[in-house]
């Protein structure tokens, strides 16, 4: 059993950044804003959290600061989604593609420099001896809070009014304004909170998990949580699954190497899955159930 | 105090029209005050200024005696004016509880409230709904019942009613005038938007009718006949009747047998529906919209498929096969969205040449002079009102869409046309062209299945009616035996006594 214990708790620590950044996309796509450019704002928050770290030494800092860039990234988006209403599709491309540019540009003196501190496992008491749902009790501060925001932004979602409002705005944005609520402010907020969360997840990566700073480390993930989005039918709680489960494809990354399957072949592994996941989110029964929001890409005109 | 709004002088431009021009309007409280007009008169672009959902270009409105800027619809909410559009803006994926907390105060839902609240407004005003329903379980009568609920939750005091009884079956109708005429009671003051005569007769106490942006005039409901309504609102004297010849069936064209079909959610929409027509024959299909008709549509011309049963187009039997086959046997087709009908973006010619596009061609090529003869035939025959054959559809009102439309679909050997909402969203006048064009087709012979939720339409044009209620018809009846209370109970449900 203990190795099944281990492998869990490998997998959640990998699927961290996955979950941080579907959920903060699951909140952006719920109030019908699409962003495609979550890699750039992962890439971003990762080189912003490394630098400030590595320069502060307080990795608390870096990861504050790593929140904030993700935000202005996507203000980025949001500004020409909402308020001038361009083509979503096109500019969350520009958003990965500048995100990506601008960390490596910023991250080139970083490449090589090991951390000053490190952030450790802290197991909880009692709780992380238990076999199994103990990998959840043997991680790092930052999970710990990923479990919060999970259930946090679950009861947002579907138990308060702004949550309504918020669900409101990606099926029916009229009918919001018609409430007399401004649906502008809240598409801004929801896609504030997404890429403060990717940019989160992108900090997860480069100060807990690797922790070093590596060109392009985000390694497509941001696309991944942009899939798992579907996969988790818009829902905080389901997003850990896919996470985790993804996580689980990284690690098996590593664990297949040492057995001679080719590593490009293995690289592959992740995009292979995503597109199984997508076929089945799109088959049938899963899309009767729930679909995408109505007017996710939507533009809302007043 | 004598009136609770009164707008004076509101003049609204919008690219190339006048929408309101210098129009008065005036609510007192405790009334139901109608605003009649034809498709187009300015009476939503009016209300939606009411509503601050328009700035007016000139114009005063004073609420309550004092004068007031109403720039959003906040504005009119705090004024306690609200509105129930024509269309429910409902939010279908949410449930009712959730669709009412968008509105009230508290920032956790908190169902136990909104229960008891609709509770209390059932017991006083006959409002009933199930708040755990999902919002797209719910008929249309429900959804807007919703609405009204919305508008009472708010506080609303002044309530603009859009259109209401367009997706209303006949007794959702009077139901919803019954809640109407309790509001009323409990003083709160009503705008009732309508293109038709009967409803605001049976409801209004003051009617103001507009027409191409103008007021014409404001008259108490009791001090006018229909007639002189009609008159006002139209411009000019309109009959009521249309000249229907005796003429002998011919052949039976279409034949239905047992068909089911699935919508779009896979649900099964069209339940078992048979039924044939003759030449010369026009058979309606009434109905609320979203009972089927649409997917039964959809399946006779070959855009959907059949899970079961049969149809057969002069002997032939084409269930399941492609349009395209559909269309060379001879079937025209108006569907009831004018942008599937006509790609509005292409010009008056390759619309035209849309469906035969193959006449035209040589080698793959097409010979646009040949299209540009048929194109002018065509719109002169049918009297499109187009500056040339290049412009393209969009720019074209409603009514010459749907001419050009039918023009197509017509102009060449046509044995069955099937007809959705042909008129739907035109004036009078357009209306009436289209109707006579029909009876036109009917003399020549052609097979026409026309389904319409124009109970009028339907009584006026067919030669057999048929009610469809949730995928099935509720019965077929002579239109010359119909009544029109046997039909409007058929298309709630209830079965003729036979």
């Amino acid at each position: 059993m203990e190795w099944v214990t281990d492998l869990l708790t490998m997998m959640i620590s990998a699927g961290t950044p996955l979950l941080l950044a579907t959920l903060g996309e699951i909140y952006a796509e719920r109030s019908g804003i699409l962003n495609l450019g979550v890699e750039g704002m992962m890439a971003v928050g990762a080189v912003t959290a490394f630098g400030i770290t590595l320069v502060t030494g307080n990795p608390l800092l870096g990861f504050l600061l790593a929140t904030l860039t993700g935000c202005l990234l996507a203000c980025v988006h949001a500004f020409l989604s909402i308020s001038i209403r361009s083509n979503q599709v096109i500019s969350g491309l520009a958003l990965s593609m500048l995100g990506l540019g601008i960390s490596s540009l910023a991250g080139r003196r970083l490449i090589g420099t090991p951390l000053p501190v490190t952030i450790r496992k802290i197991p909880v008491p009692l709780l992380s001896d238990i076999p199994v749902i103990g990998a959840f009790f043997n991680q790092d501060p930052v999970t710990y809070t990923s479990y919060v925001l999970v259930v946090l932004l679950w009861f947002i979602l579907f138990k308060t009014k702004l949550g309504v409002i918020i669900r409101a705005c990606g099926e029916n944005p009229q009918a919001v304004h018609a409430a007399g609520i401004d649906v502008y402010l809240i598409r801004y907020l929801c896609t504030l909170i997404g890429g403060a969360l990717a940019g989160l997840g992108g900090a997860y990566l480069s100060v807990v998990y690797t922790p070093t700073w590596i060109e392009g480390m985000t390694a497509g993930q941001g696309w991944i949580a942009i899939a798992l989005v579907i996969f988790a039918v818009w829902n905080p709680i389901y997003a850990t699954v896919g996470a985790y489960l993804f996580g689980g494809i990284r690690i098996l990354q590593y664990r297949l190497q040492p057995l001679g399957i080719s590593v490009p072949l293995l690289k592959t592994l992740p995009y292979v899955c995503t597109i199984v996941v997508l076929v089945v989110a799109s088959s049938g029964k899963f899309r009767k159930r729930i679909g995408a929001p109505a007017a996710l890409t939507i533009p809302f005109e007043k | 105090m004598e009136t609770v709004v009164e707008m004076k002088g509101i003049t609204k431009r919008f690219p190339g029209v006048v929408a309101n021009d210098h129009v008065d309007f005036d609510l007192k409280p405790g009334e139901i005050h109608a605003l009649l007009g034809e498709n187009g008169a300015g009476k939503t672009t009016l209300m939606n200024i009411l509503y601050g959902l328009y700035r007016p270009d000139e114009g005063k409105i004073f609420v309550r005696g004092e004068e007031v800027k109403i720039r959003s619809p906040k504005d009119a909410m705090e004024l306690g004016i609200a509105r129930v559009p024509q269309f429910p803006e409902t939010v279908d994926n949410l449930s009712v509880a959730e669709n009412l907390a968008l509105l009230l105060p508290g920032k956790i839902l908190r169902k136990n409230k909104i229960q008891s609240m609709i509770k209390e407004l059932a017991e006083r005003y006959g409002l009933e709904l199930d708040v755990d329903a999902m919002v797209y379980e719910l008929s249309m009568g429900e959804k807007q019942r919703l609405e009204l609920i919305k508008a009472l939750c708010r506080g609303a005091e002044i309530l603009i009613l859009d259109e209401p009884t367009t997706v209303l079956t006949p007794s959702e109708v009077e139901s919803l005038f019954q809640v109407l005429r309790r509001m009323k009671e409990e003083g709160k003051s009503i705008v009732f938007v309508s293109h038709k005569l009967e409803e605001v007769f049976a409801i209004a106490d003051r009617i103001t009718v507009l027409r191409r942006g103008k007021k014409i005039a404001t008259v108490p409901a009791k001090e006018i006949t229909k007639l002189e309504l009609a008159k006002l609102m139209v411009g000019r004297p309109v009959t009521f009747e249309l000249k229907k010849e005796p003429v002998v069936f011919g052949e039976e064209v279409l034949k239905v047998n047992n068909l089911r079909v699935l919508d779009d959610r896979g649900l099964l929409a069209v339940k078992g529906v048979s039924f044939s027509i003759r030449a010369g024959e026009i058979f309606g299909i009434a109905g609320v919209a979203g009972n089927g008709q649409r997917e039964l549509v959809e399946a006779i011309t070959g855009l959907r498929r059949v899970e079961d049963g049969e149809v057969v187009i002069l002997g032939k039997d084409v269930t399941n096969k492609s349009s395209a086959d559909i269309i060379k046997l001879g079937v025209a087709h108006i569907p009831d969205d004018r942008r599937v009908g006509a790609v509005l973006t292409l010009s008056v010619m390759d619309n035209l040449m849309l469906k035969n596009y193959t006449n035209f061609s040589k080698n793959g090529i097409l010979d646009l002079r040949k299209a540009r003869e048929l194109a002018e035939k065509l719109i002169e025959k049918y009297k499109i009102v187009t500056p040339n054959v290049n412009v393209p559809v969009q720019q074209l009102s409603g009514g010459n869409i749907a001419r050009l439309i039918l023009a197509r679909e017509t102009s060449g050997e046509c044995k069955l046309l099937i007809a959705f909402h042909p008129t739907f969203g035109l004036d009078v006048a357009a209306t009436e062209e289209i109707r006579k064009l029909l009876l036109e087709l009917r003399r020549k012979g052609v097979a026409i299945l026309l389904v319409s939720e124009d109970l009028e339409e339907i009584m006026q044009l067919s030669d057999r009616i048929a009610v469809m209620y949730r995928g099935t018809f509720m019965g077929i009846v002579d239109s010359e035996k119909a009544k029109v209370e046997e039909i409007g109970l058929m298309m709630g449900g209830v079965k003729p006594e036979t």
